[in-house]
């Protein structure tokens, strides 16, 4: 088989353009499987190992108080392995040279050793000297984004007492590997903290001395976890608890949890398209080439070589193709995969991210890709190895045209000879035309989905926050306050409105469906926080009934406007109340249940309560009133808008430009594969065609426009049908990527559609571009002199 | 017959051959009867669309004929089924054909190669190409030969595994008078110092000076045989 083979790298050689294009779409395909697959594999690896090696908790709860003594029992819960009582408290922080307002968690250690779970991975420093009254460790995300060495010296406002803090470490927890600040949208690591300290110097300073605010605890094997949630709900109770919830429900672990099914989603359907496109592509070479070879398989066969061997070396060169493309994917994606995980390292916080890109993950790709190639082709081969040798050694009789339908209906006036050449070529094969237009339309839409997460995120943003959470500072009392204090907030320098608002946690049942959530009561005629219908109009609060986020209404809990719910409030006597269901409101961060604060009010029957408040400011006395703020015992959390959004697409736009570069670079390798290769089969089948012509005198434009005119066409017909197809598959992600924490809504802006055109047209020119070169190489004696 | 008589290899009885198009019946062959012996050069005369090319495509285990029997030696070809004429072009046949039929991305070694590399008693790609006066091109492209080296090639390729019957289709057609002749030495050295039975078929009387044996085919039927009683040697023809 030498010879044979030699012809294969010969023919590969020969069509090196071509098998560059296919191998390059191959390669884009593996490229994204791998990345994402290996990714998935980085992450979830360090991740598990990161909260085995740091025992994470299994399940987690905070109540209001409780004695010592009870946390004894406690650990007697059957199916408890470990149990530990901390104590957490928000407080204000202080850090020098920084005006803003930073929230900051200070959650208790041991006094002397690690804590039994959820320790923490020192990065630098060490842990706090036994029984310190001022030292502490802080996250490393404050840390770094404030430049905080150990050693350094910041403030805590603990009860209303500021307290001088030392940092002896930094560190990162198994808890916050996602950090985000209560009641924030976005992670903001200047303005948000975690510190750990001393149990008895923090216990001291905020009042819980002797006493317990939060439990964790790990679950024997085979323990059933709900029923030791319930039990530690029922002992919880009379302290204030607030109902136990599992690792699934912890909200650092679901945010990495929803991220990691991105990812798969990412595993599967990007490649899926790649690999379509790719088997596409070598059906319509190989298909030709073995067109063209066709008297050379004759011949073989006549000499006595078996249809298997015809069958072999055809798929060998399907083979070497396809492992061309895998072998730069498996190089591409592992390329990406580091870039992307350490992207996710901005936001996920682990010790060190070990990327491991399994043996496996490369033989799916393999398997995946061969499988695709070899179905793609396999109908070409097979007529190959059928072809008999007398029948191969006649030329193939002249292909039928017709008259296009254009001219059937008597429109051939409109167009000159050349075009009409077009049209009839491009009618004679129709499923392959259709084809190519869809190929190159899937690189178009593949452009919009590495892209509409900008615009999704805009839209976000501006629904969100210049819509209905319009508040320049959103605070949190300390504890609930009479609403007479909003009166104080309004006199401080620079407010000009402020709206209070009274939130409790509650757990809401319809049938056999709960979620727990914050019930916020808010001013029914608020300027600053308001509630908007599913057009996005603000809305009027009812004077009766809860109004719910759509996702919670719609796909969480089942109800309808006119439906009754269960709120069971979490608070203070903990009454179960029926609530009737009085509208749904859009929202894309989060889900909540809205009502009037007086009717919230009333339903803990309380008075004039306030949780806190939104305030509008002006931007100019911002430092003023921060500091006043700041001073204010009871003022608790500051959440500044402006600032978060800011920092937030800091940290985003390192993320979008990834993506941005990855779709572009992909979506541009299908454009010109599609684009390209049909380009240089046209040639291959039409240069005989396109010779005589310009022995006949036509010019190299005139030519051009024939073979090119047609790709042009077809480009252009595949431009709207990529619109069509990218909207389709951004809506089919927005879709598979909802989750309670955020909906991506489905937002496609001018700069979408036109990036999309853009990269498929500049593609469509380059390989227009090469083939122009080739034109003028066409060589017009020896097209004539052989026959075809 | 003479029991100094050569060994007939091949014989065919009543052969037909049936195209069905759509509607239309083409009726290639129309009951040929044949006996060719070892070591003849034959030559296959007739218009065009006479049915040469399918009788011989059958003779060569290309085709299978609609009706009628053909023997190789003893193996009934027109009861084979393809892989045993698959074997059997494999082992003893070599065909030479108008376009060369060259595969243009091996050279002319490579392209004899491709054969000797499965057969089993070849000669050297060298050797048969030397034996068509083209020892000093054996690393030239087809494309850089002329018609009538490829064409010597192509017979190069054929002769390479010691075929025990040459059949060549129109081996002249493409090429020009002086060429031809160059081709046809070439053949009728390959028939004379091998003894390779070989059946050629042309459009030029002219060329059936060189024959053993004339067979005349006229709408699928054999019309008339001669044989040559002083055949002439090929550098003697000219057209
Ligand atoms: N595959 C086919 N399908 C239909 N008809 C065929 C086919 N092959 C040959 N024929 C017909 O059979 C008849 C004999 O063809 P054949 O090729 O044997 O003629 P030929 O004598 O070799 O002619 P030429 O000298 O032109 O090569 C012709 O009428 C031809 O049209
Ligand atoms: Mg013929």
């Amino acid at each position: 088989m030498r010879a044979l083979n030699r012809k294969l790298w010969r023919d590969l050689w020969l069509m090196r353009g071509q098998v560059l294009a296919i191998a390059a779409v191959i390669a884009g395909g593996v490229a994204t499987l791998v990345m994402s697959l290996s990714t998935y594999d980085s992450l979830v690896e360090t991740r598990d190992r990161f909260y085995r090696e740091y025992r994470f908790a299994d399940v987690f709860t905070r109540l209001k108080r409780a004695p010592d003594s009870l946390g004894a029992r406690l650990a007697q819960i059957p199916g408890v392995a470990h149990l530990e009582t901390r104590v957490n408290a928000v407080v204000k922080l202080e850090v020098a040279g920084f005006y803003d307002p930073i929230t900051g968690v200070l959650s208790s250690l041991p006094d002397s050793g690690e804590p039994l779970l959820n320790t923490l991975h020192l990065k630098r420093g060490q842990w706090p000297a036994p029984y310190s009254t001022d030292q502490v460790v802080a996250s490393d995300t404050f840390a770094d984004a404030h430049g905080l060495e150990p050693g350094d010296r910041i403030h805590a406002i603990v009860n209303g007492r500021r307290k001088a803090l030392t940092l002896s470490g930094v560190a990162l927890s198994p808890e916050y590997v996602y950090q985000i600040a209560p009641g924030a949208m976005f992670p903001d690591f200047k303005r948000y903290g975690v510190l750990w300290m001393g149990r008895h110097a923090l216990s001291i300073a905020y009042g819980m001395d002797g006493a317990f605010n939060s439990v964790t605890l790990t679950l024997a094997p085979g323990a059933n976890a709900q029923g030791v949630i319930d039990r530690l709900d029922d002992l919880l109770a009379p302290y204030g608890g607030v109902g136990a919830y599992a690792r699934r429900d912890q909200f650092s672990n679901r945010f990495l949890a929803e991220e990691l099914k991105q990812l798969r989603t990412t595993a599967t359907v990007f490649p899926a398209i790649f690999l379509g496109v790719a088997a596409f592509l070598l059906n319509v070479v190989v298909t030709r080439l073995i067109a063209t070879q066709r008297e050379q398989i004759a011949i073989l066969k006549a000499f006595g070589y078996r249809p298997l061997a015809i069958g072999a070396h055809y798929l060998g060169l399907v083979l070497a193709v396809t492992l061309t493309g895998v072998a730069g994917g498996v190089a591409l994606g592992a390329w990406f995969g580091h870039g992307l995980a350490n992207v996710y390292m901005e936001f996920y916080r682990f010790p060190t991210l070990d990327y491991v890109l399994r043996i496996e993950v490369v033989a799916i790709a393999l398997a995946v890709t061969v499988l695709a190639a070899v179905a793609g082709t396999l109908l070409a081969v097979g007529r190959a190895m059928r072809l008999a040798p007398a029948a191969g050694m006649r030329a193939e009789t002249p292909v039928v045209y017709r008259a296009t339908v254009l001219e059937r209906l008597g429109l051939q006036g409109w167009f000159a000879q050349p075009s009409r050449m077009i049209l009839r070529h491009i009618e004679r094969r129709p499923v392959k035309s259709a084809l190519t237009v869809l190929g190159i339309a899937c690189a178009g839409g593949l452009m919009m989905v590495g892209n509409y997460q900008r615009g999704a995120i805009d839209f976000m943003v501006d629904v969100q926050f210049r819509q209905a959470a319009r508040e320049d500072l959103k605070l949190a009392f300390i504890e609930p306050t009479a609403g007479r204090a909003l009166f104080e907030l309004a006199q401080l320098p620079g407010v000009r409105h402020v709206e209070g608002y009274r939130d409790v946690a509650a757990n809401l049942r319809f049938g056999h469906r709960h979620y727990r959530a914050a019930l916020y009561g808010i001013e029914p005629e608020g300027v600053l926080h308001r509630s908007l219908d599913r057009a996005l109009k603000p809305v009027r609060l009812p004077e009766a009934g809860v109004v719910l986020t759509d996702h919670l209404a719609d796909n969480i809990l089942g109800v309808k406007p006119g439906d009754r719910l269960t709120v069971e409030l979490l608070e203070g006597e903990r009454r179960v109340l029926q609530v009737p269901v009085a509208g749904v409101t859009r929202q894309f961060l989060g889900v909540s249940a809205y009502l009037r604060r007086d009717a919230l009010n009333a339903l803990l029957r309380e008075g004039d309560v306030v949780s806190g408040a939104y305030l509008a400011h002006e931007r100019a006395d911002a430092p003023a009133l921060y500091a006043r703020l700041h001073e204010r015992p009871r003022v608790l959390g500051m959440v500044a808008h402006a600032s978060a959004i800011a920092s937030f697409y800091d940290t985003l736009g390192e993320f979008v430009l990834f993506f941005n570069m990855v779709a572009t670079l992909l979506a541009a390798t299908i454009a010109f594969g599609v684009v390209y290769n049909s380009a240089r089969i046209a040639l291959s089948e039409r240069g005989r065609e396109l010779a005589s012509l310009r022995v006949l005198g036509f010019t190299r434009g005139e030519i051009a426009y024939i073979l090119l005119g047609e790709l042009g066409l077809l480009t252009l017909l595949a431009i709207p049908l990529g619109f069509l197809i990218g909207t389709g598959l951004c809506g089919i992600l927005v879709i598979v990527f909802e989750s309670d924490l955020y909906r991506l809504p489905l937002v496609l802006e001018p700069s979408n559609y036109a990036l999309a055109a853009g990269v498929v047209v500049v593609s469509a020119l380059v390989s227009g571009a090469l083939i122009w070169r080739r034109l003028g190489r066409l060589d017009l004696i020896a097209v004539l002199k052989t026959r075809e | 017959m003479a029991v100094a008589s050569p060994q007939c290899v091949f014989r065919a009885r009543g052969l037909t051959k049936v195209y069905t198009l759509g509607e239309v019946q083409v009726h290639a062959l129309r009951g040929i009867d044949l006996e060719l012996y070892a070591g003849e050069l034959v030559v296959l005369l007739g218009p065009s669309g006479s049915g040469k090319s399918t009788l011989l495509n059958i003779l060569g285990g290309l085709d299978t004929p609609s009706g009628g029997e053909v023997y190789y030696l003893e193996r009934n070809l027109s009861a084979a089924d393809e892989d045993e004429l698959t074997r059997f072009r494999r082992d003893h046949v070599g065909f030479v054909f108008q376009f060369y039929n060259l595969i243009p991305s091996l050279t002319a070694r490579e392209n004899v190669a491709a054969v000797t590399e499965i057969a089993r008693a070849p000669m050297q790609p060298e050797q048969a190409l030397r034996l068509v006066g083209l020892g000093e091109r054996l690393d030239h492209f087809p494309a850089q030969l002329s018609g009538g080296e490829q064409q010597r090639v192509a017979i190069a390729r054929a002769i390479a595994k010691n075929p025990a019957v040459l059949l060549c289709d129109e081996p002249t057609g493409a090429l020009d008078s002086h060429t031809g002749v160059i081709v046809l030495e070439a053949l009728e050295k390959v028939n004379r110092e091998l003894g390779t039975l070989t059946v050629l078929i042309t459009h030029n009387a002219g060329i059936a000076a060189m024959a053993d044996r004339v067979i005349r085919l006229s709408d699928g039927r054999i019309v008339d045989q001669q044989r040559n009683a002083d055949k002439c040697a090929a550098r003697e023809l000219s057209w």
